[in-house]
């Protein structure tokens, strides 16, 4: 078969315009990543692009010698931790029963959940109850509220409905109860869907940033997303005023804030290979599902 | 005949019985879910309620005297609110009309890609800034667009004088949609994307024994055949158009552009919990989700009726 000169052009067009999205969405990156890796100097004077200028790891070592900011670090990965576990916890406790055929009030449970999803409260109501509940400015306040995802538990159901029913009926005809089902059964074969839904929630414990902003006022208790806001916009006002030279001295230096904003990717990029893979496979799961 | 016969409801209740006492494990473990959705999603739900009411913290919720509409009154009046709601609106339209065909020109694109391993790795590089904080974004946006960024150096090379990306009005709802593009385009094309592998292919085999070129295939073929998922995005775009996040406002907006940067999310921030004016705070929340709901509810009515696909 024949290929037209038209359908070359378009080949070459199509795949033009992917690679400058591509690179639009990498470029920002290599920036920042050069950006910390180069000279004060070199940065100050617009030097750096997409390569390290005058190579310079002071950025890296005042970020690892701050200990506010080391400590952000570490706080948000025990929360990180502790988020994941809870709210895995209660995913697969919501989750496992509403997948199964023999559950009485499906229909009504699930109704009693989805709703939530329409309507919220809003802002002031959420805060005001949170408050109520005695947890402002308390750790808890970090992980209970956002610990189950309806989106999340829905997908963990989709995964535990499509599991095979053989295993878990001649477990049942030797006397089993639904708990035991689940611990010597479903879960240990749902080990990669767990992993999944935990990935999701890790990310978006990591990332957020609304409520720590809303109910923690202790500085132990903050999050490294509220700590380097705090830094960006420290530095904010000054960077409006950049045109005025007098100011450019006074500035925290450019370096150290790319510094540390690549410092708080690090451990969403050390996962990214495995997110990307679930991630998309979640997306179109949930997507099926409606 | 009308009603069942007792006999048999009383055996359909014993059965559901018995099933619950066979299978008690289930509602034992459905217990902390329930109650989560009662205390964080039910509870605030009953908070609205100060909207209406003169809230006084050692009243409580509950017991703080009936207003009426007083402060839905005094939100209406007050202009800041309005700002907000129009910047919201701005936003939110321009990113409707200019954003939302990006995603599916994407997905169009990325599907005329035929190799593989070239695929895979710019599909990866493009989901990157979906993994990637508000914060983060928010501080590398300075980075780049600031008066001495990359984007502006490399501005002043070509015109000789730098934009204000994040200090004139009209630049930095540029800015905003630009920034919201870069991080959402590539996620959001996976679902037109899953889309487009549905699609039959003997339809393309046809065409091509007819002689139609790639493009033709993409625009007559690919494109009607994803119309469906095309639209029900389009529904649940259009009914979020009266409300917006709260992390993007709020990390990219600074006191110069304030005019156009404060919408309903970050003023009900600013009002209700800065100023601790809780019950305006809840008033103005409750205005938007009403007006909200409305929306949802025509755009999918409209749909249904103009092109049979709906939600609902």
């Amino acid at each position: 078969m024949r290929k037209s000169r038209e359908d070359s052009i378009f080949g070459a067009f199509t795949i033009a315009v992917v690679v400058v999205i591509a690179l639009a969405c990498l470029l920002p990156f290599l920036y920042i990543v050069s950006m910390s890796f180069s000279g004060k100097n070199a940065v100050l004077r617009n030097e750096v692009f997409l390569w390290p200028v005058d190579f310079d790891l002071t950025a890296y070592k005042a970020v690892f010698n701050n200990q506010s900011l080391s400590r952000s670090m570490w706080f948000s990965m025990w929360l990180t931790v502790v988020y994941t576990l809870v709210s895995l916890i209660i995913t697969v406790l919501c989750a496992y029963p509403l997948s199964r055929t023999h559950l009485q009030f499906k229909k009504p449970l699930l109704v009693y959940i989805i709703i939530t999803m329409y309507f919220s409260g809003g802002m002031i109501p959420v805060f005001l109850n949170i408050r109520d509940l005695g947890l402002l400015d308390n750790f808890w306040a970090l992980v209970l509220p956002s610990c189950l995802s309806t989106y999340n538990m829905i997908l963990m159901r989709s995964f535990f409905a499509a599991m095979p029913k053989e295993m878990e009926e001649s477990a049942f005809v030797d006397g089993a109860n639904d708990l035991t089902v689940l611990t010597r059964i479903i879960l240990p074969l749902s080990k990669a869907s767990i992993a999944t839904v935990g990935l999701f929630y890790a990310v978006s414990r990591w990332n957020g940033f609304m409520d720590s902003l809303l109910y923690i006022n202790t500085e132990s208790m903050y999050t490294i997303q509220v700590r380097l806001r705090q830094l960006i916009q420290s530095s904010q006002v000054t960077a409006l005023m950049e045109d005025i030279p007098e100011f450019k001295t006074s500035l925290i230096s450019e370096t150290i804030k790319a510094a540390c904003l690549v410092f708080s990717m690090i451990p969403v990029m050390l996962m990214y290979p495995w997110l990307q893979r679930y991630f998309v496979k979640g997306t179109m799961i949930g997507s099926l599902k409606g | 005949m009308t009603g069942t016969r007792p006999s048999f409801r009383r055996s359909n209740a014993v059965r559901t019985l018995r099933s619950v006492r066979s299978h008690y494990w289930l509602y034992v473990m459905l217990i902390a879910p329930i109650a989560f959705y009662f205390l964080f999603c039910y509870k605030p739900m009953g908070g609205v309620q100060i909207a209406f009411r003169n809230y006084n913290m050692f009243k409580g919720i509950w017991d703080s005297p009936w207003v009426g509409l007083r402060y839905f009154k005094q939100v209406f009046s007050f202009t800041a609110f309005w700002v907000s709601v129009r910047n919201m609106l701005t936003l939110n339209v321009i990113g409707l009309v200019l954003g939302f065909p990006a995603p599916i020109l994407l997905a169009l694109f990325l599907n005329e890609v035929t190799d593989r391993q070239f695929k895979k790795v710019t599909q990866t590089i493009m989901y990157l800034p979906h993994f990637i904080s508000w914060v983060v974004v928010g501080g590398m946006m300075y980075q780049l667009f600031s008066s001495s960024g990359m984007i502006n150096t490399i501005v002043k090379s070509i015109t000789g004088s730098a934009v204000p990306f994040l200090s004139s009005n009209s630049w930095w709802i540029f800015t905003y949609f630009v920034v919201g593009l870069w991080k959402s385009i590539g996620w959001n094309a996976i679902i037109y994307l899953s889309a487009i592998t549905g699609i039959d292919q003997s339809i393309y085999e046809a065409a091509r024994v007819d002689g139609c070129s790639r493009f033709r295939m993409m625009f007559s073929i690919t494109l009607p055949c994803i119309l469906g998922t095309v639209m029900i995005m389009f529904i649940l775009a259009v009914g979020g158009l009266m409300s917006i996040g709260f992390e993007q406002p709020y990390v990219m907006q600074n006191s110069v552009v304030m005019e156009v940067a404060d919408v309903v999310s970050t003023y009900v921030y600013r009002v209700g919990i800065q100023q601790a004016k809780f019950s305006i705070g809840t008033a103005v929340g409750l205005a938007q989700s009403a007006i909200n709901f409305l929306l949802v509810i025509g755009s999918n009515t409209l749909s249904r009726r103009i092109t049979g696909e709906s939600i609902w």
